[in-house]
Order: structure tokens, then sequence, then C-alpha cells
């Protein structure tokens, strides 16, 4: 994380904002595998081999990378405009189920069920963002609270068609559907998941993403929205409105992921659908200091991590979260030294108090009231 | 009746200690996010700990030294430098979450039988009828979470630092002006809060729900900082909140029998319930009401603290 404002930075500091972190992270994994009793050198190689090393592998890694970036692009819109979509996860749960449900009820060639399970997944996830929309702007229920309630709900409807309406015939199991018609899969190259259309719509999405915060009036006034949203409002910036907007949008973005995540890496519904990929798209936004450009390489490095953790644990025995914690590590680390930086800043110049070092929205008293 | 009301009784202990903690950190004006993390990792400290020394209560310290870690950290974060709370404590969360899966994996089903929070009957009191059944046969634990919400709740509105306490988070700059070191408390409150979080943890792994298992917690840390603002940052009125969860996830085990279909969904619903009431507590109509009838409104109304969320600094 790169100050945002470097005026007074040097090169060699600035590379230290960013890797001391790395380094703290690849720390304390190393030591958590010295632990356990196995080599860290060779658990990192695993990683990196496991997530790189073979075409396969290198196509799951890009088909995690996808939902990752897709959700994160979309926090990237919340939290411009002051929001912490905690209801991300139950968003991506919702896309993948409008996926399954077309994919499961209607018979068509893949040139058009392929699009429509998509574009079905989106606009689940639209509403399910906009029902954690109606809560904050109608219901006044912060949005972390009304989002965490909205993902308990997607969850528990999620299991509810596993086990219930959408069972496998015989064998009620929760370990998801039947697997979907090969005509609603996502199209792949060869034998891998890789699926270049995926991977095309989550580029689209962040340069999206990008264009309209950096380059639109919509996005001028999402942010305004974000930074002072009672001033905004005496301006006459309809706040709710931008508000749900914004909600809209990320709500698009991760039903999208959840879509994919059913027709393209799945083929089924399970009842972890969101992998986790809207929380961990949070710690992406907030190691990226909120900007659209930085998300895609960091969900790369997220998705090389987790993926690797995973086929880690198949040969040493070592516990597949060593990647969640390194991430962790990572990203509390590079807040701190966020926070560090300034605060030596504010003790060198002991002029007027400056604002927090992070974008992030404040929570204000109104909110959580 | 009497075998329901001490089985939510007793259920609720750890879920007290988490959620008064919580309320004490905010009162003080420092929101620990990290709950869910916190409260899962304190509870594997307390089990593994306690499975290691043999010693039930070596686990609770353990657990009370990891929540109050954890809070340091967010103290620090928010207090010292300045950063958005909400950030740091939610990294923290996912992070608690992570290691405590990393670092548990090995202890997964092991018995906890000879560590258990022996039970307790209090003397004479547990020989009355029905209310000793529900209140006075239980084990320490429970007795500590029920004698912490007294406590905190005469403290808090009823002794001069429970005063400063209240005034470093809703007005500092008036606390800061009458002598009262704002940053000082918010340190120290936050820290306990934090260690109250842990002992919550710890009743779970050595009490509640004996044992470990992969994302043993899961949901009660997020469930904790819902019952916060449900309860108004009241103590007494987050244990009723408390209470309330208690009695929708009997509900919900009850209705399994009846409708065997939604077996795995059922257990999911108190926590959409409650999360749900707060649309309730926010309701514009409840809160006209209150503020007509100030004698009983004020049971039912609660404002977060002024200054939740914010960094102070002395001009």
């Amino acid at each position: 994380m790169t100050p945002r404002s470097g005026e007074d930075v040097p090169g060699v500091r600035k590379a230290a904002v960013a890797t001391v972190p790395l380094l703290v992270a690849l720390g304390v994994a190393a030591l958590l595998v010295l632990l356990v009793g196995e080599n860290p050198i060779e658990a990192f190689r695993l990683i990196l081999q496991g997530s790189l090393g073979s075409a396969d592998k290198l196509s799951d890694t890009a088909m995690v990378w996808v939902p990752l970036t897709l959700a994160a692009a979309g926090l990237v819109i919340t939290f411009a405009a002051g929001l912490w979509n905690i209801g991300v996860e139950g968003q991506i749960a919702l896309g993948a189920i409008g996926a399954a449900l077309v994919a499961r009820e209607v018979a068509a060639p893949p040139i058009i069920l392929v699009p429509l399970t998509l574009v079905v997944g989106v606009l689940f996830g639209i509403v399910w963002a906009l029902f954690a929309g109606a809560l904050k702007t109608y219901g006044k229920v912060n949005e972390i609270f009304g989002g965490l309630g909205l993902d308990f709900v997607a969850t528990g409807l999620t299991i509810y068609l596993i086990i219930g309406p959408w069972a496998r015939p015989g064998i009620a199991s929760t370990s998801g559907t039947e697997p979907f018609p090969k005509d609603a899969w996502l199209p792949s190259l060869g034998s891998t998941r890789f699926s270049p259309l995926a991977v095309a719509l989550t580029i689209l999405a962040v340069i999206g993403v990008w264009v309209l915060l950096r380059g639109t009036r919509f996005g001028l006034k999402l942010k305004a929205v974000g930074k002072n949203s009672h001033s905004s409002y005496l301006l006459g910036i309809p706040t709710n409105r931008y508000m749900l907007g914004a909600f809209a949008l990320c709500g698009a973005l991760a039903g999208l992921a959840g879509a994919i995540q059913a027709t393209g890496f799945h083929y089924k519904l399970v009842p972890s659908s969101s992998g986790g990929y809207g929380f961990l798209g949070i710690l992406v936004v907030l190691l990226a200091g909120f900007r659209a450009a930085y998300v895609a390489p960091i969900s790369a490095f997220f998705a090389i991590v987790a993926v690797g953790s995973i086929s880690l644990t198949l040969r040493l025995d070592v516990d597949s979260a060593l990647g969640a914690v390194l991430t962790g590590i990572l990203v509390l680390f590079a807040l701190l030294g966020t926070g560090v930086r300034s605060y030596r800043e504010r003790k060198r110049s002991s002029t007027a108090p400056r604002a927090g070092p992070t974008e992030a929205p404040p929570v204000s008293a109104e909110q959580l009231g | 009746m009497e075998a329901t009301l001490a089985t939510i009784v007793a259920a609720a202990a750890p879920l007290i200690f988490a959620s008064v903690g919580e309320t004490i950190s905010e009162k003080a004006g420092v929101i620990n996010l990290s709950l869910e993390g916190s409260l899962m990792l304190s509870a594997l400290a307390g089990f593994v700990v306690a499975f290691e020394s043999g010693n039930t209560w070596l686990g609770f310290a353990a657990a009370a030294a990891t929540g109050a870690a954890f809070a340091a950290i967010v103290a620090f974060a928010s207090i010292t430098l300045w950063l958005n709370q909400i950030a740091v404590g939610f990294v923290l969360a996912i992070l608690g979450i992570a290691l405590s899966s990393f670092l548990g994996s090995g202890y997964t089903g092991k018995p906890g039988g000879a560590i258990a929070v022996p039970p307790l009957d209090i003397p004479i009191l547990s020989d009355i009828p029905f209310v000793g059944g529900v209140l006075f046969s239980h084990n320490i634990v429970v007795y500590g979470s029920l004698i912490l919400v007294l406590i905190m709740w005469w403290y808090m509105y009823n002794t001069r630092p429970g005063l400063a306490l209240q005034g470093v988070g809703e007005r500092p700059d008036a606390a800061f002006a009458r002598g009262v070191p704002v940053n000082t408390l918010r340190y120290v409150y936050t820290i306990l809060g934090g260690a109250l979080v842990g002992i919550g943890g710890a009743a779970f792994t050595l009490d509640v729900k004996l044992g470990w298992s992969f994302m043993h917690t899961r949901n009660f840390g997020w469930i904790a900082l819902a019952i916060v603002i449900f309860g108004g940052w009241h103590p007494v009125r987050v244990a009723v909140g408390v209470f309330l969860f208690g009695l929708l996830q009997w509900l919900a085990l009850d209705l399994q029998s009846t409708f065997p279909d939604l077996t795995q969904v059922l257990p999911i619903m108190p926590f959409v319930l409650m999360i749900f009431a707060l649309v309730l507590v926010n309701a514009n109509w409840l809160r006209d009401w209150a503020d007509r009838h100030p004698r009983w409104g004020n049971l039912v109304r609660g404002d977060a603290p002024s200054a939740i969320g914010t960094h102070f600094t002395a001009e």
C-alpha cells in the first residue's frame, strides 16, 4: 500500500511500505509451519506449485481470481459510497442460486442458456443487495448488520434448496445438487475449468468500476456521498438513491461472481457457494486502499495463496487455513503500517490534526443507532 | 418449563460475557468488531490450555488473555493510530477465524469431560422451588455471567468511574475538560471488554459447547455485536437480548421434530430473527412512543454512545 500523498516519501521507503507487511506475513506463516513440524520453504514451494504448477492448477487459480476480483470490484463502489457491504457474501450466494435456477429449469442451446444463467445471477445479486440497501435507508439498520442478517438468510436458503426442493434423487446430502446439464456449463478451454468469457467479463468489470469512479458524474457524486452524506444531501444529491445505486452495482458484480462460481467452477449448487470470497474481497479492497486499479493484482496474489494452500494440505500435514492466516496478517500489518506512518507525520508536523489515514467510511453514531 | 428456562440461562453465559464485554468497550467509544474472530480464537485457546494443563481455570485465563490481546490491537489502532475501527476489527475477525482453524485442527473431537466447568449448586437457594432450578443450580461460570450483568449495571449508572466511562464515550471533550484521562480509559475499557469476550469464548469450549470443532463458535461473535445494539448499550437489556436469542434457539431446536425437512435450516433462523429485530428497535413508531412515554420509553430506547468510532485528541 503506497500512501496517497507520497510527495515526501522517497522510493526506498515506498518499497518498504509494500514489502514489510508481506515479510511479516510470510514470517508468521513460516513460524506456524515450523510449529506443526514441517519445512516452511517446502510449504511455500508447494503453495506456488499447487496454484501455478500446471495448466489445470493455473485454471483453478484463474477461476478463483474471477469471483474474488468481481466481488472486490463491486466493493470498491460501495466503499466509495461510504458503505460496508458485509452482505456481499449473501449476494454471491444469491447469484449462484439464480444461475442454478436457470440451469436446472430452462432447456435451451448453450448460446442462450449460458448468458441467461449469468444475467439471472446478476439480477438475483442486485435484488439481495437492494434488500440490504433498503434496510439501511428505510429500516435504519446499519448495513453491516443488515448485510450479516441477509448473509444468514442466504446460507439458510441455499441449504434449504440443496436438501429440499433441489435435493438429489434418493440422497438428500449437503454436498450439493445434481450437476447442471452440460449445456448450462460455462464454456472452458480443453479439459480445464478456465473460462475465457469469465476472465474477459472480470477485466471489463474492473475497468468499468475504474471509469465509473474516475470519470463519471455518478461516480463523483457517489464519492461525495461517501465522504459526507449529510453535506451531499444538503447540496441536493439524493443520497438514498445513490447509496441504493451503489448497493445495486455491487450486488450485480457479486451476483455475477456467484453465477460464475456455480456454472464455471462447481457445476452445481453447493452449500458454501460464496466460498468466502465476499469477505476475502473486503480484505482485498482494504489492502488496495479502496482503489479499483489495485484490485486485480492483489486478488491474483490472494487467489494463488488460497488455491495453493488447499493443495498444500494434500502433501504436508499443514492445515489449509495457513493461506487465510497469511493474507489476514498481510492486510493487518499493511493497515497498521499506514497508521504508524500518518502517526509519525502527525508527530512531526504539530499543525492542525489531519484526518485518519484510511479512506474507509467512519462509523457515526446515527449509523449505528 | 423449569428445565427449559434453566437451559436457556445456562446456555446464555458465553454470549453474556461476550456482549457485555463489547458493551463496555463501545460505551467507551471503541467498536471492537473483531468478535467473530477473537471469540473463536479465545475459545480455542481456553480449550487447548485447559486440555494440556488439566486446569480449567488456566484455560479461562488464557482465553481472557487472547481476547484482551485482540482488543489491545483494536485499541492501539484506533486510539493511538486513528485507524478506522471497523477496518481493523474486520481484518482481525477474519484473521482470528483463520488462526483458530489452523491451530485448532489437531484438537478437533478431543474429549473435554475432565476439564469441563464443574456444576455447583448454591446451598439453600437451589432448594427454592422453580427459581432454585432456573437460577441457582448451574456452575460458577453461569453465576459469574449473571453477577457481571448486575455489577456492570450498577457500575455504569451509579458510580463515579462509571460516569467517567459514559463521558468518555459520549462527550470526550467535556470529560477531558473535567480531568478524565480519555484515551487511557478507552484503552483500559477496550482491553477489559476484550478479556470478557475471551472468557465468553472459554465458556463455550469448557462448558456450554464442550470441546473443539471446526468453526466451533460460528456466527456467535457477529450475533453478540448485534445484541449490543439490540440492547441499546445497556447491560441489563443486552442480557435480555441474549436470553431472547437463547429462547429463539430453543424454539428452533424444538421445532426440528415438527418440521423434519427444515432440520438444517432451523438452526440459522435465530441469527436471522435477532438481526431483523434491529429493524424493530430502530422503528420510528417505537421511538415516537418512547419519546411520548419517557417512563416506559427508557426501557426500550437506546442510542449509540455519541463519540463511538471516533478518535480523541486533546487540543
